[in-house]
């Protein structure tokens, strides 16, 4: 049984100019131990469907779901008390910009106890303990030092290991890192990536990464969830994702990397993603597919089979039949 | 003229800090002894990670701040404040953020015609109009734009705005503060597409600065890498790409994730973080970090020679290494 199981999850927004659909009919399933990553670019929802599984969401949001089960528990009935018994110590998350996640008025030290007093039923002196090992656990050098640091007096890479110290505090079974190394250096990214994958399969934890960079999902993800502007169009495994993309987005996505460019001028994606008042009426990426025809303009397309990415996609690229031939 | 656009010499620009009735001031050394020249209708990068001095150096060389040491020339005129008001019409500077470059209270027109409106007043309304229009037409905006608020545009399309912006007083030289990190991939390649139309139409020499290796890679002629204020390495993108020299290149490489899952990497994984700008350590400024710091790159600083593929190291890569 998966770890995390969302069937046709919608998000709605109500918004001054009308309801805008940040996510539409999505499905996403984490095994235990896996690395799925969510990939699209501003505006694809790929952090407002994490927000909605882990109720973080504003009143202004109304959230549909088919199924919305972790570990076997129904997410949706959850009374908001029991729902913050599970959030924090079974699911947690790592946010962007480590420095305005953590509070300013309180010592890393203090913030990581906090989590562990939260959740856990350990005594001052055991949590204290704990936060240490945590502290280590996350490669921060001197960390009885470090345990009385305010935020501002370490540095961006110093603050994310504090924060994922936080996230794996209790032990999660799930852990969701949206876009966990956006904001720093890449060689500090690549030592924060290493922390993340190792801790996942120390711990066999599953791991969501949401992140926009092509290049972090070929090197850490197992599985790949391509997300279009609320619509999730494409899930395959990493290997065969940068291989044979079978959506169109997804193609030119990768066509548009500056490091598969052939040529001096790189292949283009034309036109913008759809804002809330200029939504096509088929398919949403219609309006920019080299591919697209009438049928695309006018009917939402079909799920494909596994075998073809589950794209949601009319016409997907290189079918089976065809790689045969090749 | 075909000498190049910029040539700059040994450029140092020091903060001093801090300081009080008994504390003595602390100097930050946020650029030292960078020096390049840029031919027209070519791009340098600069390339490093954040406190490194890329930013320092654009507001140099776009006469934003003089030096505290070193010169530069544009266009071989030597920028001194008394020539910085002739000169800033040949240096422009596109910003990272397109949302925070561009006046929200002002319409698309007003923003391209304000620096015609402040260099070259003896052109009439109607005529900066026209160039304006004509302007926006070259970078893709569309006429009806041109009555519009920022807050109407898309990321990209706002970048386009700032590029217009750039280009209205038809420079020779352009900065490119990161100007595609902020931006979406699928149109981070329509801005760098643009830029490099524009760079062969206009015959433009670009100063590209950027963290991002892989459009570095893309858009580059020559790249210098900076570490901690001082360049270490210089050469052309062929070179430094394919055979890195110094130790930080090489790690810089090695930690840029590529987009390729089958490829089987040695990661080299650099120890520590950058040291505080305040406290540059004495010797090489890699050596805390380096694997392969010896006792005398604690004590010595390796210079950057002239060579055409140079780094500041005592013991540089050889290309077998890299093999």
């Amino acid at each position: 049984m998966a770890l995390l199981n969302i069937r046709n999850l919608s998000v709605e927004f109500a918004t001054g100019g009308g309801s805008f659909r940040a996510v539409d009919g999505v499905d996403v399933t984490v095994e235990g131990g896996e690395v799925l990553a969510i990939v699209g670019e501003s505006g694809s929802g790929k952090s407002v469907s994490m927000l909605a599984a882990m109720g973080l969401l504003p009143w202004t949001a109304t959230v549909t779901a088919d199924e919305l089960s972790f570990d076997g528990r129904d997410l949706r009935d959850l009374s908001a008390s029991a729902r913050r018994k599970v959030i924090g110590r079974e699911i947690s998350m790592i946010f962007q910009e480590p420095m305005s996640s953590l509070n300013p008025c309180f010592t890393v030290g203090f913030q990581i106890r906090e989590a562990l007093k939260q959740h856990l039923k350990l005594d001052s002196s055991a949590r204290k303990k704990r936060a240490l090992e945590l502290m280590e656990m996350v490669g921060i050098p001197a960390p009885e030092k470090r345990l009385t640091a305010f935020p501002h007096q370490l540095s961006g890479g110093m603050n994310q290991r504090v924060m994922i110290a936080m996230a794996i505090a209790c032990g999660p079974k799930l852990l969701i890192a949206d876009e966990p190394t956006t904001a720093l250096d890449v060689t500090i990214q690549a030592q924060i990536l290493d922390l993340l994958t190792g801790l996942q399969r120390d711990t066999g934890m599953g791991l969501i990464l949401i992140t926009h960079d092509m290049g972090v999902v070929a090197e850490t993800a197992h599985r790949v969830a391509v997300q279009y502007a609320g619509w999730k169009v494409e899930d395959q495994p990493v290997e065969t994702l940068f291989d044979t993309p079978h959506h169109p987005y997804t193609a030119a996505l990768l066509a548009a990397l500056p490091e598969r460019a052939t040529e001096r001028r790189l292949p283009t994606i034309p036109g913008v993603v759809p804002g809330q008042f200029d939504r096509p009426r088929g398919c949403l990426f219609s309006p920019r597919c080299a591919y697209a025809d009438d049928l695309c303009r006018s009917t939402v397309p079909p799920l494909q089979s596994p075998e073809l990415g589950r794209a949601k996609c009319h016409y997907p690229l290189s079918v089976p039949a065809k790689e045969e031939v090749q | 003229m075909s000498g190049p656009v910029v040539t700059a010499r040994n450029l140092s620009r020091h903060y001093e800090s801090g300081g009080g009735m008994f504390k003595e001031r602390q100097v930050v050394r946020a650029l030292s002894e960078a020096s390049f020249s840029i031919q027209p209708g070519k791009t340098l990068a600069v390339v490093g990670e954040s406190g490194c001095g890329k930013s320092t150096l654009a507001r140099l060389i776009t006469l934003i701040e003089e030096p505290t040491a070193g010169d530069f020339t544009i266009n071989g005129v030597e920028a001194v404040p008394e020539n910085w008001d002739s000169l800033r019409s040949q240096v422009q500077i596109v910003f990272q953020d397109p949302y925070g470059s561009l006046n929200l209270r002002h319409r698309v027109g007003a923003i391209i015609e304000e620096p015609l409106k402040i260099k070259r007043p003896d052109i009439s309304a109607a005529d900066r109009a026209d160039k304006a229009r004509e302007m926006m037409a070259m970078v893709g905006l569309r006429p009806e734009h041109y009555d519009r608020f920022p807050h109407m545009f898309s990321g990209g399309q706002r970048q386009r705005i700032a590029i217009a912006r750039a280009l209205i007083l038809e420079p020779k030289l352009l900065v490119l503060d990161e100007p595609v990190s902020a931006l979406d991939l699928s149109i981070q390649s329509q801005v760098l597409n643009l830029l490099l139309d524009l760079q062969e139409r206009m015959d433009l020499a670009y100063l590209f600065i950027s963290h991002d290796l892989s459009v570095v890679r893309h858009v580059a002629d020559d790249v210098v890498v900076m570490y901690l204020g001082r360049p270490v390495e210089r050469g052309s993108k062929e070179a430094v790409f394919s055979a890195p020299r110094h130790p930080y290149t090489v790690a810089l490489l090695s930690a840029t994730p590529s987009a390729d899952p089958a490829r089987v990497r040695k990661r080299i994984k650099l120890e520590g973080e950058l040291p505080s700008p305040l406290a540059i350590p004495d010797g090489c400024p890699f050596a805390p970090r380096c694997w392969k710091a010896q006792d005398r790159c604690r004590k010595e600083r390796p210079l950057l020679d002239d060579a055409d593929h140079a780094a500041a190291c005592f013991y540089p890569e050889s290309p077998e290494d890299n093999g």
